[in-house]
């Protein structure tokens, strides 16, 4: 048996239990965190290496056989998402080491931290579709906890729409797990993907729809999104960025690989994948756009950006999944940075709100080229990782003829960074007018920013940051033999017949 | 496939849809409960017939019920559980800081809406 597949779930799991033993001594319980998170990756890492080498590893929990037993399967594509996903959280750990206040890592923070990497690693690796809805609840209850954690009113009333509408697509989720079992008597990802080609065409496009539907409230695609932007700024801002950075990512995993694996579209591209992958990215960055307060123009933007992760998908294609899985790795990273310095700005300035900043780029320079990378790099400007992704995505596109998915995509980006620019402008440029400090009579009254004096920012808050910042930057770097491996994990996913006999034996 | 059964899980979502759709969240709490309480029903119904319990017996009998479905649902109960205990806390909690049992307003949303007004007039 391979010890390594199951110890990304394992490692973090345990080190939750032993953190709630340590919540006296906080100094030790924040680095046995950081020595978790330490651990996970180089098993990650290692992960990776063998299934790079060695092909996909499955392995039967318990001894089992499948589709029997408890299956968890490591192909190139859940190896990728694991390591970008527990460099990001390790990164996120060590920023929040600076900006939570005791009061808030005396609420057992640590440990559901802990348990949140668990059911991420989870839902990456698992091979069963019941096993997957464990996964998620595992991931989603941890989230319900670091949403609200400090419980204060605007906490209170975003996690209550956050835990019911998670609720609903749970729910939804055992009611499809059901319908499947009752077409083909098994929840086994690797033998479904074998007797749901048997089902009835119509049959198989129902229950795909359903799943989309499920993945789609978790992954905020069109027009399932509307919780999202309600829902992420009110947390404490490192519980903000590794929800951003990876949650929705993990519901875009969820729906790659149904519809690669399980409900493979017939007609290609997906006519009805395009269409929401197009919706999705519109309508996201309209509504950021509109918007004032940093970190909700970067959540609306997260919507956005999973549009062109659905269009990679929606296109079917070599390239259009290994663009898509490109842009998953740059997302994940380069969308935490940027609300990592959200939350920067706000713990320095006590403010995120657009209208209550300005010249930041004079008091804190370092944190505005923090800003300015990710951002550039978001809106797909070379020679960043954005621009890199955006290609293979535009590229993979117009190689298919889908020409208009094509120009809302660059339209989109077009948008993008006019309201980057808009932050940019906002927050760090100009300076604050009277009148702009009060711009509704609604407006709660927070502190606002003495003159001009430099920023204090505690050192591991821009440690973490720079990290995020760094890694986009290698990603950028490394372009050409990161492509290389979306192609070959795309490979994977398009050929199933690895997957099913690695399984099944 | 028993009809009975198949109708009380198409009530128990429908009327689980409505609760959910209400202001009060008491109202909600127990239609996201009734939902859990269909969608667990379904996966029995999945399993196809009643039968004996799946016990490893030497006596011979009729067919046993299929055991898969009914640990998939045990697992999703207690996974629901723990979700509605949350769920009731943070009602309480919103009820305890606000005064009334009812879903707030988000206000920042409220503040662009009102934007959009202004830029129509």
């Amino acid at each position: 048996m391979n010890v390594l597949v199951p110890l990304p779930v394992v490692l973090p799991l345990v080190a939750a239990a032993a953190s709630v033993l340590l919540q006296r001594w906080l100094r030790v319980q924040q680095a046995f965190g950081v020595l978790a998170c330490v651990g996970t990756l180089a098993a990650s890492i290692a992960l990776l290496a063998r299934v790079e080498s060695g092909g996909i590893s499955a392995v039967q929990l318990g001894g089992w056989p499948a589709p029997g037993g408890i299956t968890l399967v490591a192909d190139r594509f859940s190896a990728i998402m694991l390591v970008v996903s527990t460099a990001v959280v390790l990164a996120v750990l060590v920023y929040a080491l600076g900006q939570l206040d005791a009061a808030h890592e005396s609420l057992y923070f640590h440990p559901v931290y802990l348990v949140l990497v668990a059911g991420v690693s989870a839902s990456f690796l698992t091979g069963d579709l019941f096993n997957l809805f464990v996964a998620f609840e595992i991931m989603l209850t941890a989230s319900y906890v670091l949403i609200t954690l400090g419980g204060s009113g605007a906490q209170v009333r975003a996690g209550m729409t956050y835990v019911v509408i998670s609720l609903v697509a749970s729910t939804l989720f055992v009611a499809g797990v059901g319908l499947v079992y009752a077409a083909t008597g098994t929840v086994n990802m690797a033998d479904l993907s074998q007797r749901l080609a048997e089902v009835p065409g119509d049959l198989r496009m129902a229950l795909g729809l359903l799943f989309v539907c499920v993945f789609g409230i978790k992954a905020a695609i069109f027009p399932l999104f509307f919780w999202l932007p309600d829902a992420y700024p009110t947390a404490p801002s490192p519980v903000t960025a590794v929800f951003a950075g990876l949650l929705t990512k993990v519901g875009v995993y969820a729906i790659i690989r149904t519809q690669t694996l399980l409900f493979v579209p017939v007609g290609r591209p997906s006519v009805v994948l395009l269409v929401i992958a197009g919706a999705t990215m519109v309508v996201g960055v309209l509504g950021a756009i509109a918007q004032n307060d940093i970190k909700r123009i970067l959540s609306f933007h997260i919507v956005s950006q999973i549009g062109y992760m659905v269009m990679g998908l929606a296109l079917f294609t070599l390239a259009g999944l290994a663009g898509a899985i490109f842009y998953i790795v740059h997302h994940i990273i380069v969308k935490t940075a940027l609300f990592l310095v959200a939350g920067i700005i706000e713990t320095a300035t006590g403010t995120a709100a657009l209208s209550r900043l300005a010249g930041l780029v004079r008091r804190a320079p370092l944190v505005a080229a923090l800003f300015a990378v990710p951002a550039l790099s978001l809106a797909g400007f070379p020679p960043f990782s954005g621009f890199v992704a955006k290609l293979a995505l535009v590229r993979a596109g117009l190689e298919v003829g889908q020409g208009v998915i094509v120009g809302v995509s660059l339209a989109v980006s077009l948008l993008t960074i006019f309201s980057m620019s808009k932050i940019w402008g906002g927050a760090f440029w100009g300076s604050l007018t009277e009148q702009e400090v009060s711009p509704t009579p609604e407006a709660v009254p927070r502190p606002v920013p003495a003159g001009g004096a430099r920023l204090r920012v505690p050192p591991t808050m821009l440690l973490g940051t720079a990290a995020l910042v760094v890694l986009s930057l290698a990603v950028a770097v490394a372009a050409g033999p990161l492509y290389a491996l979306s192609e070959r994990a795309a490979a994977n996913l398009l050929d199933t017949t690895a997957y099913v006999t690695a399984v099944l034996g | 496939m028993n009809l009975g059964l198949a109708a009380l899980v198409g009530i128990l979502f429908s009327v689980g849809t409505y609760l959910l759709l209400q202001r009060t969240l008491t109202r909600i709490v127990i239609g996201i409960a009734l939902l859990g309480h269909a969608a667990n029903l379904l996966l029995l119904v999945a399993g196809g017939r009643a039968g004996r319990p799946p016990l490893i017996t030497d006596e011979p009998g009729p067919a046993f019920v299929d055991p898969l479905p009914q640990a998939l649902a045990l697992t999703a109960i207690v996974i629901a559980f723990g979700a509605i205990a949350l769920l009731l806390t943070l009602a309480w909690r919103s009820f305890v800081l606000h005064g009334e049992d009812e879903v707030e307003d988000d206000l920042e949303d409220r503040r662009i809406g009102r934007l959009a007004d202004g830029a129509r007039e």
